[in-house]
């Protein structure tokens, strides 16, 4: 198909597009069937010399039977549209999967704070890392970042990831992904957050598991 | 009556709800300018930003914030309220059910300038230091409930107050709606003998009057955050902000069926007059609508599957709102099935009419998109959004108010409108239309967010420029284009052919007296003998058989 989305490079990302795939070819099929019989009536039945309308009133079992057919269909299409839309949801915004690691990401106008918990592996304590816009995180493994907001509603957006997760002041809002591929991918902010919301861009680092080794031996403070 | 009454009492503060609908449409449409200007300057920042907008100057990003916050603000409670609900709701209800004028004519005048105090408020609002609202038409706290977060001081307490004052107005109106649909009904005139566009205002005025009142406590609590330094929705004081989302939508989503159902009312009948056909399924259609404005009240969560929410409340939102298409859906084939072995004129109105049902429908599919959660997680936020619902709204507040305009401009000014002009300002409008909005949805399927100033700060949407600026350019011809609606409206104002009193031949009650109606409407209270649609019927040897026109057999009144 055309390139209609950023490169996926995520591991839920593909069952996003699914998804949308799904809906965009029954939605594509209703669309032809309605626009095309709007059109077609509209040229088939124009006003003729001496050619009267006919007179139906669709009061009838019958005639409405040409109504409720297609509305059956449309509910089951709606539903399974549900099914398939409720499984994906659960997979990304439900249960995670256990981390590998964990970084707390904070939306303040108007940069992301992105803290790594250290050699000591706990946040809160001395050896925390804290760095600005910048995340590094290796490929291929579970991460999770614990969101929250020092002042207003932010969104922590990875498009090349398909993930998504408003950030309100007050809340830590948890949210998980596994980058398949490494690159350099932006992390943009997509709430209004003020006068600098166009702008508020992070950068995401996938980086591979060496490459990510050697980052934290270069930058995280060393172990006491 | 009116002769007597002078200048001031006839045309200023009126209680004639005829001159109460040509306020509204006056100051719906002076809006719609406001609402044109700011979508021409947000555009052009999008597609050249930073640069000098020719006839403005530069856009800084705060400034731009306001622009969009203001667009929407305009475009949904001063343009498609007034035009769609007070306009047409308050000239067509009394002539549609043969009344002389609303139940409370004082009241309706006092909703109306209820209404201008609101738009007065809101235009001070631009006036005043650091500016008119930036914080999005949605008003997210904490950035709207606090100063410092936007530099925007009495511009957001204006704007609190400018949508009280509004809605407080259309509460007015409401009330008078239901009351004269319910008591001033003409002998014979039956509930289900009544036009869908009334049904459908009355529809839109029930849920308007149940959803409001959520909101309007919350702008109560948002002003109170900002002025006396409350905290409901500021987490450093125990606040929530997500409570403000809440209230919002629930209010928001029904007010986008308070939108939409009155222009889908035009879109039935107007297609009905044109087709020479009784729309199909009317009955059904009603309850379909009722069902769907019930329905509404259960979906707005839909708007916040990403904002935080507990994760699994969002499958039953998801399923409510994919279910909302099934009523609609109904509504939608069985315009479709009027059109069937019909016999179609297309007047401009009908165009309209028919431009607004094939947009619509296209924004009724991509809704399915958004409201599938797992998809909105990707696309919440982004174009693809601002597209749908434009597709959604534009379909009615502008091509069903112009295929309303087009068609009643006779029975309000007592003119005709010239119809190759009108068909002219329709396909301008629908191809630019479509030039705007379709590729807007690409532009956020590549990612691009709302509300963002300059999408060049994004290596990711660099490549999107081109597009952007396609879009831009259509978007200004979009505009252009209805100088050719400004030019017809009032060169038929003021030298359009008299209008006979039913130049459609068409079958409602504001078609059987003068154009325009005198003050009191009808010389004598019509009966009724039959619903709306009787066109093509086989008991007229014509094409179309008025709702007041006795048959000679023993058909005598009921009632």
């Amino acid at each position: 198909m055309l390139n209609w989305f950023p490169e996926n490079v995520s591991t839920f990302g593909g069952e996003v597009d699914g998804i949308f795939w799904l809906i965009f070819y029954i939605t594509t099929v209703w669309f032809f069937i309605t626009e095309g019989l709007i059109v077609y009536f509209a040229f088939r039945y124009r006003r003729k010399p001496g050619e009267k309308a006919a007179y139906v009133l669709g009061n009838t079992t019958a005639e409405l039977a040409w109504i409720l057919v297609p509305l059956a269909i449309v509910v089951v299409l709606d539903l399974w549209i549900d099914i398939r839309g409720a499984a994906v949801w659960a997979n990304i915004k439900g249960e995670r999967p256990a981390a590998d690691i964990t970084v707390r990401a904070m939306g303040k106008q108007f940069n992301w704070e992105f803290t790594y918990p250290g050699p000591d592996g706990k946040f809160g304590t001395e050896d925390d890392l804290k760095i600005d816009n910048d995340l590094h995180v290796p490929v291929g493994k579970v991460v999770h970042v614990v969101l929250t907001s020092k002042d207003v509603i932010h969104s922590f957006f990875l498009p090349h990831a398909r993930l998504k997760q408003d950030v309100v002041p007050g809340r830590e809002i948890p949210a998980w992904f596994q980058i398949s591929k490494p690159g350099e991918y932006e992390i943009p902010c997509a709430e209004l957050c003020g006068f600098g919301h166009s702008g508020m861009n992070g950068k995401l680092y996938a980086l591979s598991t060496e490459d990510y080794e050697k980052w934290v031996k270069e930058k995280w403070p060393p172990e006491k | 009556m009116s002769e007597e009454l002078g200048y001031w009492r006839s045309r200023v503060f009126s209680t004639d709800h005829k001159v109460i609908a040509k306020q509204y449409l006056s100051l719906g449409l002076f809006w719609a300018l406001m609402g044109g200007a700011t979508a021409y300057l947000i555009r052009w920042q999008i597609a050249h930003p930073d640069t000098e907008a020719p006839g403005w100057g530069f856009i800084a990003p705060d400034f731009y914030n306001m622009l969009v916050t203001m667009h929407g603000t305009i475009m949904v409670f001063f343009v498609a309220m007034p035009i769609l609900l007070a306009a047409f709701g308050n000239f067509l209800i009394p002539l549609m059910i043969g009344a002389k004028d609303m139940a409370f004519p004082r009241l309706n005048m006092l909703s109306f300038w209820v209404f201008f105090l609101a738009s007065v408020v809101l235009m001070a609002s631009f006036f005043v230091p650091g500016g008119a609202a930036a914080a999005g038409w949605t008003g997210y706290p904490p950035l709207s409930a606090k100063m410092e977060y936007t530099g925007v001081g009495w511009g957001m307490n204006l704007w609190l107050l400018a949508l009280a004052l509004e809605f407080a107005s259309f509460l007015l109106g409401g009330v008078n709606f239901l009351t004269t649909a319910m008591n001033m009904r003409a002998p014979g005139l039956t509930w289900f003998r009544l036009p869908v566009i009334v049904w459908m205002q009355l529809t839109a005025a029930v849920i308007f009057m149940l959803s409001v009142g959520p909101l309007i406590a919350g702008a109560v609590m948002l002003l109170m955050d900002r002025l006396i330094g409350t905290t409901f929705f500021l987490p450093e004081g125990g606040g929530e902000p997500l409570l403000w989302q809440h209230l919002f939508w629930f209010f928001g989503h029904p007010e986008v069926y308070v939108i939409l159902l009155p222009g889908l009312g035009i879109v039935v009948d107007v297609i009905s007059v044109f087709s020479r056909k009784p729309v199909f399924a009317y009955r059904p259609i009603i309850y379909s609508t009722i069902v769907a404005g019930f329905m509404s009240f259960i979906v707005w969560a839909h708007h916040q599957f990403i904002s935080g929410i507990d994760p699994r409340l969002a499958m039953p939102f998801s399923i409510t709102t994919i279910i909302i298409s099934v009523p609609f859906a109904f509504v939608i084939f069985s315009i479709i099935a009027t059109l069937w072995r019909a016999s179609i004129t297309f007047s401009a109105a009908m165009l309209f009419a028919l431009g607004s049902l094939g947009v619509f429908i296209f924004g009724g599919l991509t809704g399915i998109f958004n409201g599938s959660a797992p998809v909105d997680i990707y696309i919440h936020d982004t174009y693809f959004v601002v597209a749908h619902f434009h597709y959604t709204l534009f379909s009615v507040v502008f091509f069903g108010s112009f295929a309303g305009l087009y068609f009643w401009f006779p029975k309000m000014f007592g003119r005709m409108m010239n119809e190759a002009l009108g068909k002219i300002h329709f396909w301008l409008t629908f191809i630019f239309f479509n030039a705007v909005f379709i590729p807007m949805h690409l532009v956020g399927l590549r990612g691009m967010m709302r509300r963002i100033a300059n999408p060049m700060q994004y290596e990711f949407l660099k490549p999107l420029e081109p597009l952007n600026m396609f879009i831009t350019l259509s978007a200004i011809l979009l505009l252009v284009s209805q100088v050719v609606f400004v030019i017809n409206f009032f060169m038929s104002l003021a030298r359009g052919k008299a209008a006979e009193r039913n130049p459609w031949q068409a079958n409602t009650l504001e078609w059987t007296t003068d154009s325009p109606p005198p003050h009191g409407n009808f010389a004598a209270v019509p009966s009724v003998y039959r619903g709306p649609y009787e066109y093509s019927s086989p008991e007229s040897a014509e094409d179309w058989l008025p709702q007041d026109r006795p048959l000679t057999a023993s058909r005598t009144a009921v009632r």
